[in-house]
């Protein structure tokens, strides 16, 4: 890298940290070498930070009064304004600040800042109903623009918040966040509706999923544990949500259909508020929630046709635990 | 008499403030305190019973598949069912290799580093930690995150992805394994195996888990690896005197399988020589100095309700108490109570009549558990009898109360269910670090980490003194989980 260092600060608000314990997992030489490959200088992060009590007080307070250039600033976690605007849920240990303060004052002098998973982004699950420490994202308040900086910010750079949903991300997209910052690849344009990079959020988790074929046939588990689709009964959301979810290899090669359970939608503002996330909401038997800008009676006709198609052997593996017919040659 | 206040406390998990009082150039009191109050079981109450798996794990990031499995085990004690064994050795080796990737993080990244502060530059042992451990420039890091990382494929095969996935069940696991999935399980053991024989422990893993006295740890601390560096690097700084508490100790129970659990439930009593079965019903949580509304002390039957404005409060936590006085609960404790002959040593070694467990003896529980571990998710691999079902299919939980109890990383966990018509009525939480870093009760008794704190010479460096870090990261804190 021949330009000068990028300052990373990573702060953790209402979080539970499983975005960095995602971060960790990252590549075949680890995330630090992967920073320092991008030439961005990691200036604090909680977990694996020396600094610590005072010298991050000092850290910050370099920061906030322009002596120390903030290039990225990743936030983790929700941020929680309550009770009654306080923000006394969530107080920066060895303070009296809450960390709404302490996160606004920063963002304003950041060139970037990040969102990173969907609590920092929307409010995530901490913003659960009945919401009790009224609880929200950097930039949205669920799929509201706003949240604990308001509509109008934007960073120094000129970008509104860069928003890495999923609970937990894959660390992909939050070190390519990062890595694109670095390098100047990423703009405005490169973001979404909801201000998350389209390099992930522009696919939807169903493509690439392994259950491609009993989707195609409408070859439904009735089950957990069956092999079939798991949009019909299983509550699955994979065709509405975003996230290149199955063209990346999660921890080696899962993920979480190929694992055997829903997507539940992680990556969407207020994905906490769904109910009986394993179970399909139907109306008169019919799924309520159809894959993303198909038209409806489209998908019924498709659906009645490939279900009167569908092979004997894809019929009996959706509704096995394992394979239980192999594929071979028709007569 | 001066006061301290201690905060960023980092490289622990969440958020910790200590206030200090200093009397002579030692602890004379320590208050602990988390500064985060999410409101989980306010969010789990009213919601149907089974999205207690989608949301409860959510709690922690570092231990997501222990909440899952504690959450799945609440869900079994008020459904009834039972996961066939395939689906039980599955939960375990993904609880496992959790459990021996969050020791290994905290064993580099969190604890170590503090020993390549400059405070030490004197030490003779100082360049070569330093230059292994330094934190995030280090040289271990580069070698430990992939191994980490490749550890965590495991993930990848049985849950789907780490941290929040929904594959483990109150039946067993979602997805049944396939022959080759089973062979890439073995060969992740396996190279992680090869990683810890090299890197960490210098040794072949048997030899490791074979070391029974402290007398045969000594010998092996004049080997090679990380482990080895520590164990010299401790003896130097006697770490066995700091941050001792004498409190009975307490598990759960950890890997449950028809014969057994690898690491069985019980309570060891300060000085006994074996341990007792947990007294059941004998867990109260007290809030007298928490920001909480004063409720049921009985997790069965308590409702979670924030108080910013407490007087007294000095924490979002409350004080979990097992017959009325604190427990100390981690590696240390399971080993202990699982009859670890070492551990029981170096509990028993030392000043104090009773002994006690401390820095040292916490550290080593939790290294040496790395290397138990590695073996028997190994073999539980082999185990899996992949004509066998690993799930099984039964009714939902819709009326009753039931208690899922499992050993996190960092220790004891606990949750509490009660589901009327299908919805959650209430649930609690009791969490490692809830027990271990809990603020006084209403008798004024404080917490494990508030004792272990007091006595503690802080010196010139006050609120820096790296002996406050070390007692604290003994611990390996987990603080979203402990107020959550």
């Amino acid at each position: 890298m021949s330009q000068a260092w990028k300052n990373l600060l990573w702060l953790q608000a209402g979080s539970c940290g499983g975005c960095t314990m995602s971060m960790l997992e990252q590549g075949a030489s680890g995330w630090f070498a992967e920073l320092k490959n991008f030439g961005v200088r990691l200036l604090w992060h909680p977990s694996v930070s020396e600094e610590s009590g005072v010298e991050v007080l000092t850290i910050l307070d370099r920061i906030e009064r322009g002596e120390t250039q903030l290039d990225i600033f990743c936030v983790e976690g929700s941020i929680l304004r309550g009770p009654n605007g306080s923000g006394k849920f969530n107080r920066l240990s060895g303070t009296s600040r809450s960390f709404l303060d302490v996160t606004r004052s920063l963002a304003t002098r950041a060139d970037f800042c990040v969102a990173v998973g969907t609590c920092a982004a929307f409010g995530g699950v901490p913003a659960g109903e009945p919401d009790p420490t009224d609880a929200c994202g950097l930039h949205y308040d669920g799929g509201e623009s706003g949240g604990a900086l308001g509509r109008d910010y934007r960073s120094q750079k000129g970008l509104p918040v860069i928003n890495v949903a999923g609970c937990a991300p894959h660390p992909g997209w939050i070190i390519e966040t990062i890595q694109a910052l670095a390098t100047g690849d990423l703009a405005a344009e490169d973001l979404d509706a909801f201000g998350r990079p389209a390099f992930f959020a522009a696919h939807l988790a169903h493509h690439g999923c392994s259950r491609n074929e009993f989707y195609e046939f409408k070859a439904s588990a009735r089950v957990l544990s069956e092999r079939g689709c798991l949009m019909e009964h299983l509550g699955c959301k994979a065709t509405q949500a975003v996230g290149d979810c199955n063209q990346r290899a999660w921890n080696g090669g899962g993920s979480c259909t190929h694992g055997g359970f829903a997507c539940i939608s992680c990556t969407a503002p207020g994905f906490e508020d769904a109910r009986n996330f394993h179970a399909t909401p139907k109306i008169a038997g019919l799924p309520v929630g159809l894959p993303l800008d198909m038209p409806k009676a489209w998908f019924m006709t498709l659906a009645a046709l490939s279900k009167s198609a569908t092979p004997e052997r894809v019929r009996k593996n959706a509704e096995a635990d394992r394979i239980v017919e192999n594929p071979r040659r028709g007569k | 008499m001066t006061r301290l206040v201690v905060g960023p406390f980092n490289r622990v998990e969440g958020d910790l403030e200590l206030t200090l009082d200093i009397a002579d150039g030692r602890v004379s009191e320590a208050r602990v305190a988390t500064t985060l109050y999410r409101g989980f079981e306010q969010i789990l109450t009213g919601r149907p019973a089974a999205d207690a798996l989608v949301i409860a794990p959510r709690v922690c990031g570092i231990c997501s598949l222990s909440q899952s499995m504690a959450a799945a085990a609440a869900l079994r004690a008020v459904s009834g069912i039972r996961p066939p064994p395939n689906g039980e050795l599955a939960a375990n080796i993904a609880h496992a290799a959790e459990n021996i990737a969050d020791h290994l993080t905290h064993f580099y990244l969190f604890f170590m580093p503090d020993f390549a502060r400059d405070f030490y530059a004197g030490e003779a042992w100082f360049p070569g930690v330093a230059a292994r451990f330094k934190a995030v420039a280090g040289a271990a890091a580069r070698e430990v995150l992939p191994a980490r990382a490749r550890l965590l494929h495991v993930m990848g095969l049985i849950a789907g992805k780490w941290p929040h996935s929904l594959s483990v069940q109150p039946g067993g696991v979602t997805r049944a394994l396939e022959l080759g999935e089973k062979m890439r399980l073995i060969a992740i053991f396996g190279e992680f195996r090869a990683f810890l024989e090299k890197v960490l422990f210098a040794a072949p893993l048997e030899q490791v888990v074979a070391i029974a006295t402290p007398e045969h740890l000594g010998e092996y601390a004049r080997g090679a690896g990380d482990f080895a560096a520590f164990l010299r690097l401790a003896e130097s700084l006697r770490l066995e005197g700091l941050g001792r508490i004498a409190l009975p100790l307490i598990s759960f129970g950890a890997y449950h399988r028809a014969e057994g659990a690898l690491f069985p439930a019980g309570l060891l009593a300060p000085g006994a020589r074996e341990p007792s079965p947990l007294p059941p019903g004998a867990i109260r949580e007290d809030v007298a100095f928490s920001f909480l509304h004063e409720n049921s002390a009985d997790p069965a039957l308590a409702v979670t309700l924030p108080d910013a404005e407490r007087e007294n409060g000095y924490s979002w936590a409350k004080a979990p108490r097992l017959a009325g006085i604190p427990a100390e609960t981690g590696a240390v404790a399971r080993q202990a109570v699982a009859g670890d002959p070492l551990i029981r040593a170096l509990i028993a070694k030392g000043t104090g009549a009773s002994g006690g467990t401390n820095v040292f003896a916490r550290v080593v529980a939790r290294v040496m558990e790395i290397a138990r571990l590695t073996l028997a998710a190994g073999e539980w691999a082999q185990a899996l009898q992949l004509k066998e079902s690993f799930f099984a299919h039964g009714p939902a939980a819709v009326e009753g109360a039931g208690i899922g109890m499992v050993e996190a990383a960092r220790g004891a966990l606990g949750h509490w269910l009660t589901v009327e018509k299908g919805l959650i009525r209430r649930y609690q939480i009791v969490a490692p670090t809830t027990w271990n870093f809990s603020p006084r009760d209403a008798h004024g008794v404080p917490g494990p980490l508030e004792q272990a704190l007091v006595g503690i010479e802080t010196g010139e460096a006050g609120a820096k003194a790296p002996a406050i870090q070390h007692v604290v990261r003994s611990f390996d804190p987990c603080m979203v989980c402990t107020a959550h």
